[in-house]
């Protein structure tokens, strides 16, 4: 499935907006993206598995709380950063 | 004091990590000219970088940014290049706490090349045995069973998270170590981390209910003196304090400053040579703490004495309507001779002194809010 990835993050992935990664839930689909680009997921999951403060996930627009959602192959992940700054 | 020389013994760097990216200022070898350099990190939160005495090469830089997980980069060409840990601080899955940044970095010991210390916000005390690669926690703290007592709760730590820092190894022995916390205290381990206990014995908590606690303070910033390192000074959110061990009882030098400057601060520089030379940057922590210098004001105050006296050292400085922050990273010496001192401001602004503080010059305005300023 497709994964749009923010410009934050898109040191990770040599720049790329979208990249391509498998998983059946939305929990093996950022394990995928560690493999693929190597500390990615600790920039947006901490270590208790939570979705980090400001970062917000979407699977095809609807926003996931956690990492549970199962995902089908056609489905669309976007990650977003929320807002922040000053 | 050794004043002979004239120089320093090389080119004088500094490393200054702040809330936007990491920059350096090279100096000339008088240390009269400067050179900026950078950014590096652009967008970054650094919270510090410090360079590895042990190979003159290693650096590593603290950094999360707004939006993304806290992480550690690491440099193995004095700062030309960077990457990433592969595994950077985090506690461990299921206790419950995340890691927001790394504060607190410090080279481990002489003996133990490789090894890096890290603490956290909030307090955790994290180790690396492969120059910053991959991290561990210290479970002798993290999970020492008075941990949760000693740090408290989020609302007992500094407005920006509760911290872990001053990361301090004993040169004589790798296995002996101080740590220091906002809010918890000082404490000690004599068994490279696998126990501690609070060394807080005569340090005022005025924020606290009981009079004497065991631990709970607030030690803004803990240095060791590296030639005589039972020597033992910290500024702290309640005064300045001197300890010489075995001595048990930390001793309140910071009555001796003025009463219209007080004592409180948050950094502190000892002399690279001399135990009883150090330097502070007071703040104004009175009424509802403004944290900046008392009436606009900045100075530096050094003793020369181990804190029984202490000289104002404004020369150069702004004379009024200057209200400047120092934190407790952001002010150190170098090994010159006489010893150069250095600090960065959060209005961005890094100002220097070749002459051990008597005079003050500004070698860069502004950067963004400093976080911590180290020699390379």
């Amino acid at each position: 499935m497709h994964v749009l990835v923010p410009g934050p993050l898109r040191s990770y992935t040599n720049d790329a907006a979208k990249v391509s990664a498998d998983g059946a839930t939305l929990a093996e689909v950022v394990g995928d993206l560690e493999l693929r680009y190597p500390g990615i997921r600790f920039r947006i999951i901490d270590e208790q598995g939570s979705i980090r403060q400001h970062i917000k996930l979407f699977v095809n627009g609807v926003q996931a709380r956690d990492l549970s959602p199962r995902l089908a192959g056609n489905d669309e992940v976007m990650i977003v950063c929320a807002l922040t700054g000053g | 004091m050794a004043q002979a020389a004239k120089m320093p013994a090389r080119r004088v760097s500094l490393l200054l990590a702040t809330r936007k990216g990491l920059w350096q200022l090279h100096g000339d070898p008088a240390r009269r000219s400067w050179r900026v350099a950078g950014p590096q990190f652009l967008g970054h939160i650094v919270h510090h970088c410090i360079a590895d005495p042990r190979d003159a090469k290693t650096m590593l830089a603290a950094a999360r940014t707004g939006h993304l997980g806290p992480t550690i980069f690491r440099s193995s060409d004095r700062g030309r290049s960077w990457h990433e840990a592969k595994q950077p601080p985090a506690f461990t899955e299921g206790s419950a706490r995340v890691v927001d940044h790394t504060f607190w970095l410090t080279p481990g010991h002489a003996s133990e090349p490789g090894v890096w210390y890290g603490g956290t916000s909030p307090q955790g005390l994290f180790r690396s045995e492969d120059g910053g690669a991959t991290w561990r926690g210290v479970t002798g703290f993290n999970e020492h069973p008075q941990r949760k007592a000693w740090c408290g709760g989020d609302q007992d730590g500094t407005p920006d998270g509760p911290k872990l820092h001053s990361i301090l190894i004993d040169p004589r022995d790798a296995r002996h170590m101080y740590i220091g916390m906002s809010s918890g205290g000082v404490f000690e381990s004599t068994d490279g981390g696998a126990d501690w206990r609070p060394l807080n014995r005569g340090v005022k908590a005025d924020f606290l209910p009981q009079p004497d606690p065991e631990y709970g303070h607030d030690p803004h910033c803990v240095r060791l003196h590296p030639m005589q390192p039972d020597r033992l000074y910290q500024q702290n959110h309640c005064g300045i304090y001197r300890l010489d061990r075995p001595a048990e009882r930390w001793e309140d030098i910071g009555a001796a400053m003025p009463k219209s400057v007080g004592p409180i601060g948050l950094p502190m520089v000892v002399h690279p040579r001399d135990p009883d030379t150090v330097w502070v940057f007071p703040m104004d922590g009175t009424s509802v703490w403004p944290r900046v210098s008392p009436g606009g004001k900045p100075a530096v105050y050094r003793s020369v004495n181990a804190g029984k006296t202490w000289q104002r050292q404004a020369t150069g400085l702004p004379k009024l309507q200057a209200w400047l922050t120092v934190k407790r990273q952001a002010m150190t010496a170098d090994a010159g001779a006489p010893v150069g001192v250095y600090f960065g401001t959060t209005s961005g602004e890094v100002w220097a002194s070749r002459d051990e503080g008597r005079t003050w010059k500004c070698l860069a305005t502004h950067l963004p809010e400093i976080y911590s300023v180290e020699t390379m």
